[in-house]
This record gives structure tokens, sequence and C-alpha cells, in this order.
């Protein structure tokens, strides 16, 4: 085990745009690596991207590989693994870690099985050990439970959930060095043949939320919660129920089968608070309920909470902070 | 005929499971066992696909003897088959040793064109064995599937990946990941019920594995990565205030607390 040395971060990349949890995830990976006292090294996949390549030695890294070829512009999971798996044979670090992004949940595994070593999924906290071990800290259990785990095997491999770490600050100083590497590519198994992107809001990027469940009692009452979420400068999110009714679209809902969203403010209003949607917004800084039940689940979670009915004080908070704003 | 393998886990009812937070346990005997609700929908999708091009459907499950109830009530929901990887050997395994589990038996079953899994389990929330599988058996997968777009020379679906959807076109064998937006599960009748309890579940121990697997992948032992430690994490840390009282009053103390955490403002 001691032959394996450094970490390793794989920059995610989609469409030729460097997708934010890689800098997040350099952040994290430079406190490591200064901590064992090795190298941060990075591996970006992609189509003409060594200006994004020198971002990432701004943010952390010390080597960068760079895979560039015109067929990475998207993601080519099968032809990816091939060429990260060579990389990690031959740079042998013992961390190597990803975005637990849907890209990096789908990629990470297939890696993790070629290279015979572990892989922690959806990473909340990361620490050394006194043996130098990585400590992988993670939820489960729709996050009633932490799990702190350990790898016996090289390198020791984890995801890690967007928004978590903390990014550094961009050092255009900083030097570092972008090694390209050769391109292996296979059979394409796979073949992308289409994409769609979406238009519509990201509520995983929302500073603001103000959430709508079964206390709605019709789709048109989201107009109520639009309007505390348009003083706040918030979006809409919603519980699941009524993304399944079709009140709202899917890109709203937040929960473990929808959005995991880390807002400033979560503004719950008449959500009770099921297992699986706290699961996608207990990480939230501030969380205000507003609900009518008082043994709303949701109220345990509350920093701030109103027993009341969502028809009379959202629109009343909302007036007050309306005038407060313009007074 | 295409041969469908559907991989299932029994979780505890999430709803009702309890958690000890002075010794960090999940107690599993909190709540009963039921399929995990996101492999339900990968059973769904291999059913449909069964009835509108004619295809066999297994189900295959590791777990102790109690998941047999799992694999029944798959049964119930369409599926031919039901294999029930229990051992004691088999106990402990992280998504290394449970995917490797599970490829051995699916690679044991023969010639299997198509894997559906789940997105995740609700229990491990991890999303990690389905794709784990599809590298063990050297097969592409394409995770996040929300949709089937066709079955026939090749398989076209649709990826999602946070809002973009992706048209993948793929040859078979192939395994997918199906998120809940593919289908709603149907519910069994109350005559499939009763066949379905009549049915076998074929058994399948770790020393009948071992003639096409390495036994020493399975369980914990084979488990490259070992939980430490578990905690319960508590709210405390949230303030937990609560306002009562007529509207305007309850309106304005929540105003001035979001004043107070200078969140009152439209940021942008």
């Amino acid at each position: 085990m001691k032959d394996h040395k450094g970490v390793m971060i794989y920059a995610e990349q989609r469409g030729g745009k460097v997708h934010p949890v890689s800098y997040e995830l350099l952040g994290k990976g430079r406190e490591i690596a200064d901590k064992l006292n090795v190298e941060l090294s990075s591996v970006l996949l992609g189509s003409q991207m060594a200006e994004e390549a020198q971002e990432l030695i701004y943010y952390g890294a010390d080597t960068v590989f760079l895979y560039d070829h015109a067929d990475f512009r998207e993601f080519d999971l099968i032809n990816y693994k091939r060429n990260i798996v060579r990389l990690v044979e031959e740079v042998r670090p013992e961390i190597l870690l990803l975005g637990a992004t849907h890209l990096g949940r789908s990629l990470g595994p297939r890696i993790a099985v070629a290279l015979s070593t572990g892989l922690t999924a959806d990473c909340i906290g990361l620490d050394i050990d006194e043996q130098d071990n990585l400590v992988q800290i993670r939820p489960a259990f729709s996050g009633n439970i932490l799990a702190y785990i350990r790898t016996s095997t090289r390198p020791q491999m984890a995801t890690i959930r967007y928004k978590v770490m903390q990014k550094r600050e961009r050092d255009p100083g900083r030097r570092g060095e972008v090694v390209r590497k050769d391109v292996e590519l296979g059979d394409p198994l796979l073949a992308l043949v289409g994409k769609e992107s979406s238009s519509g809001v990201n509520i995983a990027e929302a500073d603001v939320i103000v959430s709508g469940g079964r206390g709605l009692k019709k789709p048109e009452d989201f107009k109520i919660l639009e309007g505390l979420a348009e003083v706040l400068g918030g979006v809409i999110g919603s519980s699941r129920p009524l993304v399944d009714d079709g009140w709202i679209g899917k890109e709203h809902q937040v929960g473990f089968s929808g959005n995991t969203v880390k807002p400033k403010l979560y503004v719950a209003c008449g959500v009770s608070g099921s297992p699986q949607h706290l699961a996608g917004m207990r990480a939230s800084d501030i969380i205000v309920a507003v609900n009518s039940d008082p043994s709303a689940p949701i109220f345990r979670i509350a920093d701030y909470g109103v027993v009341g009915d969502l028809y009379e004080v959202v629109p009343k908070l909302t007036d007050e902070l309306r005038r407060r704003q313009s007074g | 005929m295409i041969s469908i393998v559907v991989p299932i886990k029994q979780v505890p009812d999430m709803e009702r499971v309890k958690f000890d937070k002075e010794k960090g346990t999940v107690d599993r005997s909190s709540a009963p066992g039921e399929i995990n609700p996101f492999d339900l929908n990968a059973l769904e999708a291999a059913v449909q696909i069964k009835e509108k091009l004619g295809a066999t459907v297994t189900t295959v499950s590791m777990g102790p003897p109690q998941a047999e109830a799992a694999l029944r009530d798959a049964l119930s929901r369409g599926a031919d088959r039901g294999i029930l990887l229990v051992d004691r050997a088999f106990a402990g395994a992280d998504t290394w040793a449970t995917s490797y589990t599970l490829a051995s038996a699916i690679q044991r079953l023969g010639q299997t064109d198509l894997i559906v899994c789940g997105e995740k389990t609700v229990d491990g929330d991890t999303g990690q064995v389905g794709p784990e599988i599809a590298e063990w058996l050297d097969i592409p997968h394409v995770a996040y599937v929300s949709e089937i777009k066709n079955v026939g020379e090749k398989m076209v679906v649709v990826c999602d990946m946070e809002g973009d959807r992706y048209l993948m076109e793929s040859r078979f064998p192939l395994l997918i990941t199906v998120t809940k937006d593919i289908n709603s599960p149907r519910l069994p009748s109350f005559s499939d019920k009763l066949k379905a309890r009549k049915a076998e579940i074929e058994k399948c121990t770790a020393e009948e594995l071992s003639a096409v697997a390495d036994a020493s992948r399975f369980g914990l032992k084979g488990s490259p990565t070992r939980l430490n430690k578990v905690i319960v994490p508590s709210e405390e840390g949230r303030k937990g205030e609560i306002f009562r009282g007529n509207p305007e009053e309850t309106a304005l103390r929540l105003a001035d607390a979001l004043k107070e955490g200078g969140l009152s403002e439209n940021v942008k």
C-alpha cells in the first residue's frame, strides 16, 4: 500500500462546461494532500479544454492530466473509465475522489470494480486518521444515520456530494503542470444519439427555496409561494405528491427521489416533512416551516416554525418583508 | 425471447424504521421489510417489456432467509422466477462484494440480455451496485434512465443527468438503472398474490455460487470498505423556535427572525 501516493480528483465536465463540484474537490483535495504532504493531481477528459485545465491549477491542482479528444465533449462512460483506470494504474494515487453527481455516481463504480478497490458513495465529510487512512463520512437511511467508513484497498475512492466542500480562492499565480495524455478509445458500446438541455429552474443551485407541500389546496396556490419567493429572491420547490399529481414540474421536486438541496434559507409551507423530503433538504442552513399541524415532523428540524395556516401566514409575511424592503 | 434480470433488495419500511441514537444502530426489527421502492420501478419496466415483446423476468436478491418474502412479492407483480442468494458467507457485504455476488449469480443463469436495477436503495443510498454489476460482467450500462424509447435490435433510453436528457443507444447485453419517473409500479392482484405464495423460490448458497465465483470476494471478508462507526445525528444546533398565535403576529415575528439572520432581503 505504501507504493500508492498522492491525491487525485476527477474534474467533471459535460458539453465543455466544468462542473463546479470539481473546484470543491480540489479545495478538499488540497487540504488532504497538504496534510499527507503529497501531490494533488486532477484528471480532465474533454474536448479543447486547455484553459479549463489551467483553471484547475489555479484552484489547487499540482498536475492536471488532460485527455483531449473530440469524442470526449460529452461523456463516453466506457472510454472515460478505460483512460482513468489506465492513468490511476500509472500514477498510483492513494486517494481518488469524484463528485457525487449523476455522472460521478455512474462512472465511479465502474472505475472501482476495474481497479479492484472500494468506493464510498455520496460523502459529506472526509478526514485523515492517525494511520493516514481516509475516513469517509456519509449519510445513509435517507439521512437518518451518518456512517464512518474506511477502505482497506488502494486507491481509497469516494464520491463527494456537491455543495459540501469549500473551493479555494482562485489564484492565477499558482504554478502547476498540464500533462497531455494519449487518448485510448475502444469499441463504442454506447452511443449518445441526442441531448436536450434543461431550460428551467436549477433548484440544486438556489440560495433560497420556498417549498409547497400537501397543505396547498390547488395547483394555482403556488402563486402565493411565488410571491414570497420573489421577495426573498428564491425559487419554488415542491414535495413529491404535488409533482406526482402534475401540479408542478419534476425540476422543482425536493427530496430523496428528486433534488438534494442546500440553500441558505429553506421555507417549507404546508410540507409535513416525510423522511424522503427531509433527506433532500435537511442540510439547508436555515429551515423555516409553516404548517397548521403542530405535530408535523418538519418542525423537528426547523430553526423557525409557525403553527398556522399558510394561506394566512405566507401572504402576511410576504407583505411585511416587502414593506420593510421598500421602507 | 429477451431474458431480463432484475436484482432486488429487501429494505425496512423507511416511514417506520427506528434508530437507536445511543448505540448508533438501525433497529431493523422495528419495521417490516419490503421491496426497495426503486426496485419496484425496475421490476415494472421489465414486466412492461415482457408484456410487449415477450421476455422472461428473473429476480435475484441477496439477503437473509426472510428476504424470500420480497421475491414472492416480485412474482406477484409479474416476475417469472425468484432466486435468493442466502448464506452467512454473504453477510456484511459492501457494494463491491454485493455487486460481485449478484454478478456471479447472473453469470450462473447463462445468457442475459438486459439487467434492470433501481436507481438506488432507500437504506444504503449508494446507487453503486448497478454500475458495479455492469463492470463485473463487462457490459455497458446507462444509469438514471427515466424513459425507455425503444427495445428492438438495439435499446434506446433517456438518461437524466441534472436536468439534461441524453438519448442513449446500446446493443445487448446492457444494464440500466431506472429512476422513479420511468413508470408507476402496478399493485398485485389478489389472485397473483395467492399464486406467488405457492411458487417456489430458488435458493443459492455460497458454495453453489463458488462454481463460477471466487468465494473470498463474498460478504464482509471480501469487502474493501469497512463501516467503523455509525452515529444517529440529532437535529440539535437548530434553534427550534416555534411561533404560535394570530397570523399577523406570527408573520411579524418570523420577519424579525429572518431579518436577524440577514435573510429578509432579496439578495439578487
